[in-house]
């Protein structure tokens, strides 16, 4: 069965990001980006999938700017297949880039897709939803295992008082927990075989869908500071702060 | 003005992250409605009904909503919220499986997570792990919103005299199916509502070790969490993570153990009223925002602390 893995381009998740002096955005100036981390597990699933024979082709696709291009080409160092890009220089929200997807899907005809829970710049953990909805497909959210069985798939959910089990019926929609696997790194020949696989560039015109903000940002700053505290010497001293200058327990 | 919560419940009481959630709901202003949607879900709906500040209830009781599958839910609740200027529900990983389903049903953006509400259409929100907080105003006609809990006083459970009534539609996509459940059980309060959380870290080096926090814990009425190393690592099962990607916490104690405090971490515990680090690293970046910092092995700590308390 054929694989679609949605991959997005994230600021690296090491980086602390600061807002700019006029608070009208982050500054992602000379910062390292990189594949989101919940992407990365996305297509590690899809890889693993394939080497058990379960899925024959495994599609990436990517919606951002043309320099996304990089994430979609580790995409394919790590074992996808092909890739398409809907280049936009928009940042293009979760339902938008619901919808291309939809769109890519429909083109594609996958029996599964598979995606981050979250990417960790906007924090939204929308688009995988979404994009279920208006497939009308069943969704495995918070994926840490993904068992294909005929035409279903089982997936066990990171849920809050522990773990779920889920069946769906295929195609469906799946996003990832961290747990779901540890990717691999990309070899240097997988590197190099990379380049001479297919990208394909589409525009969210030609998929006649429109990408317009729904949702305004209208300033970014700083979190409240927390003010620097002070180190205690041993446990007694700890725990009389505690009770008489916090009076916390 | 009207305005539709979801409620988080389990069929029998309804759960603490819907009172704060209801508080968001007046901060906005207007008649709010509760929709309790489960499967024999009537003692939840009646809980639902003495909610301070909710006008009335609406109870779907039916198979298909059974263990709150996204794929039914949302169905129900994108043809009640067409009705209402808001849809609401807490940031519980139910809130975040269904709410963005609603939304695409209804042809709207989501805003998630909200940590404030400014005015009617405008919302305060963190990014980038919280590093950054965002205002965000949403144009789009029916509001769907995910509420941070923590960031929210609970409403009063009792108190209400909501009118309770039934909806008939039955939703059933046909598309997802429950097969089980593994729910870890706990005598210690729940995480999220804790009023002390006791964290351990990489540094525990073995789930057994976690031991040492459980005496503390219980000495101290806490519920105890963990970073993501120590779930990697297997110490500990997922669902006591805290962090970007697991639990947000905001207690009025959180003591981090054998926590280096990564930017995922913070994520999870920065608004803690008063935090304590334990670390024997002087240079770990959790002292940067410890009230109080202690530099020592915590394996001599640990017990010193559960003797002295």
């Amino acid at each position: 069965m054929k694989v679609l893995v949605a991959v997005k381009r994230v600021v690296d998740y090491n980086v602390k990001v600061r807002p700019k002096a006029d608070g009208t955005d982050v500054d992602l100036n000379n910062v390292k980006m990189a594949i989101n981390p919940f992407c990365e597990i996305a297509v590690e699933e899809a890889v693993r999938l394939k080497e058990k024979g379960v899925a024959t082709e495994i599609v990436a696709v990517s919606v951002g700017p043309k320099v996304a291009q990089e994430q979609l080409r580790t995409a394919l160092a790590l074992g996808a297949d092909r890739a398409i890009l809907v280049e936009t220089d928009v940042a293009v929200q979760p339902l938008g880039i619901a919808k291309l997807l939809k769109a890519i899907v429909e083109k594609e005809q996958p029996q599964l897709v598979v995606m981050g829970k979250q990417a960790i710049d906007g924090d939204n953990n929308q688009t995988g939803q979404m994009l279920a909805a208006l497939t009308g497909m069943g969704q495995g959210t918070f994926a840490s295992e993904v068992a294909v069985d005929g035409d279903s798939v089982s997936v066990t959910r990171e849920v809050d008082g522990g773990l779920q089990t889920v069946k769906l019926s295929l195609p469906a929609v799946v996003t990832t927990d961290l747990r779901l696997n540890e990717p691999r790194y990309a070899s240097l020949p997988n590197i190099m075989k990379a380049k001479k696989k297919t990208l394909d560039t589409t525009s969210p015109d030609e998929l006649g869908v429109d990408v317009t903000p729904r949702v305004t940002t209208l300033k970014v700053e700083p979190p409240a500071e927390r003010s620097a505290g002070i180190k205690v010497a041993d446990v007694a001293e700890l725990v009389d702060k505690l009770k008489n200058e916090a009076k916390v327990i | 003005m009207s305005i539709l919560v979801l409620a988080e419940h389990d069929n029998a009481s309804i759960k603490g992250a819907t009172l704060n959630t209801i508080t968001a709901a007046k901060a906005i202003g207007g008649d709010i409605t509760v929709l309790v949607a489960g499967e024999g879900c009537g003692a939840a709906a009646e809980a639902a009904a003495k909610i301070d500040g909710v006008s009335k209830v609406l109870v779907a009781d039916d198979a298909a909503y059974g263990h709150q599958l996204a794929e039914n839910v949302s169905l129900l609740v994108a043809e009640l919220g067409k009705e209402f200027a808001y849809v609401l529900a807490p940031a519980t990983t139910n809130g975040k499986n269904t709410m963005p389903r609603v939304a695409a049903l209804l042809d709207v953006g989501q805003v998630s997570d909200i940590i404030s509400v400014e005015s009617g259409d405008t919302f305060k929100r963190p990014i980038y792990a919280g590093n950054v907080i965002a205002t965000v105003q949403s144009s789009d006609a029916i509001k769907v919103i995910t509420v941070r809990t923590t960031a929210f006083d609970a409403a009063a459970a009792e108190g209400g005299s909501a009118a309770v009534e039934s909806v008939s539609s039955s939703h059933n996509a046909g598309t997802s199916s429950f097969v089980k459940e593994e729910i870890a059980k706990s005598d210690r309060p729940e995480l999220t509502a804790a009023g002390i959380v006791v964290s351990g870290g990489r540094g525990m080096q073995n789930g057994d070790n976690f031991s040492l926090l459980y005496a503390v814990a219980d000495k101290l009425g806490a519920a105890v969490g963990a970073s993501r190393a120590a779930v990697d690592a297997g110490f500990v099962p997922n669902d006591m993570q805290v962090g970007q990607t697991g639990k947000i916490v905001a207690p009025d104690l959180y003591i981090a153990v054998g926590i280096s405090g990564a930017i995922q971490h913070l994520a999870g515990m920065k608004d803690s009223k008063v935090i304590v680090a334990i670390n024997k690293d002087e240079d770990a970046p959790i002292f940067q925002v410890a009230d109080y910092g202690l530099v020592a092995d915590l394996f001599e700590v640990l017990p010193q602390l559960e003797s002295a308390i």
